[in-house]
């Protein structure tokens, strides 16, 4: 009985030796201090509002805002984006228009207008900031990762 | 008629009042009279003025709880109130004209606004809500009437540098400022107070 439980016991040791070690290769997104410490936060990052349009990572990424939406009202009485990137006001402002699929509800069935839940446009298009990456992005583009895969292909 | 008209002028003249005031001074010296007279202009178009330009502040505007729960608090977050260099736009500089003439007249419309706040027209939330796109309708039209004069007291166009803009706004201002083709108030709404119910409005959908 005894050797048992000395023997579960043992076989506790890698497993919370594993997790100390994976713990400490965590990233820690608020920085090194202990989270019971009161930290100065970091300074705001500025916008970037270049007006130039950002490559997609991946063909169904929603394109990010190169430009300044301080103070655009999107709320149930109005919505500033669309006065640009509406299909009507895209000869005025030559904005990229809002894609069909914003006229579509979830059935696929096209609307007449924006569909609703395409309405609140920040909640999948977002500016960018100048701010580095907290922690390591191992993403590859997907044409990097098809590449060699076509390269033969187009050989033959 | 002529008959009515004389026997009006008769009995304007016969007013005492007006006997005396037309009548030379009894008891009183002329330069009593002259210089007393100045002094009470001077004093009066002095407290008139002061009165003009203490009606004429940010702290007069929000002492109405109208102004101060609902419009004030809305432009507490824009760029109008806090920016970088510190330049505050108060109610007055956009919603009061800073020549004389103008000025005078908006502050004899202003009065409407004096008698809504004594009858509560917009006490509360809910009926300021309610009022609020004829409110911002009528803004609106006073500003596209006078060519956003408001905005150009500070903004104009001949001071605006193209290049330090954005070039997405630079060829808007391009296209449409410095044709004349729009005003500053046409693309512009909403940029200080929240909107309200936009539907109808050119340019927003």
């Amino acid at each position: 009985m005894r050797r048992l439980a000395f023997a579960c016991l043992l076989s506790l040791v890698p497993c919370l030796t594993a997790g100390v070690i994976l713990a400490q290769e965590a990233p820690r997104l608020r920085g090194p201090d202990p989270f019971t410490k009161e930290i100065p936060a970091p300074p705001m990052q500025r916008q970037v509002t270049n007006d130039v349009r950002v490559r997609r990572n991946y063909p169904d990424q929603p394109p990010v805002i190169p430009h300044a939406i301080e103070g655009y009202a999107v709320d149930l009485n109005a919505n500033k984006c669309m006065s640009c990137h509406a299909r009507k006001f895209t000869e005025q402002s030559q904005a990229p228009m809002i894609s069909v699929t914003h006229y579509q509800d979830r059935d696929g069935n096209t609307l007449g207008g924006l569909a609703p839940r395409r309405y609140v446009c920040v909640s999948c298009h977002v500016p960018q900031t100048t701010a580095s990456p907290l922690v390591e992005n191992r993403f590859t583009d997907m044409d990097a990762l098809t590449e060699p895969e076509r390269q033969p292909a187009r050989g033959r | 008629m002529a008959a009515g008209i004389a026997r009006a002028w008769d009995w304007f003249w016969a007013n005492p009042w007006i006997k005396t005031a037309t009548r030379p001074p009894v008891y009183l010296s002329l330069a009593f009279l002259t210089l007393g007279g100045f002094v009470a202009g001077v004093a009066f178009w002095g407290a008139f003025n002061t009165a003009l330009e203490a009606t004429n502040t940010e702290k007069f505007c929000t002492s109405c709880h109208e102004m101060e729960s609902n419009v004030f608090e809305e432009l507490k977050g824009t760029i109008h109130f806090t920016n970088r260099s510190g330049v505050r736009a108060t109610c007055p500089d956009c919603h009061v004209p800073h020549q004389w003439t103008n000025k005078i007249a908006r502050k004899m419309q202003a009065s409407k606004e004096v008698w809504g706040h004594i009858f509560g027209s917009i006490d509360t939330r809910e009926k300021f809500l309610a009022l609020r796109r004829h409110l911002a309708d009528r803004e609106w039209a006073r500003m596209k009437a006078n060519d956003s004069l408001e905005c150009r007291n500070c903004h104009s166009s001949e001071s605006m540098d193209l290049t330090k803009q954005n070039p997405r706004a630079a060829s808007a201002h391009e296209r449409f400022l410095f044709t004349g083709e729009k005003t500053c108030i046409d693309c512009h709404k909403g940029i200080a107070h929240r909107l309200p119910d936009m539907s109808g409005v050119p340019g927003w959908q």
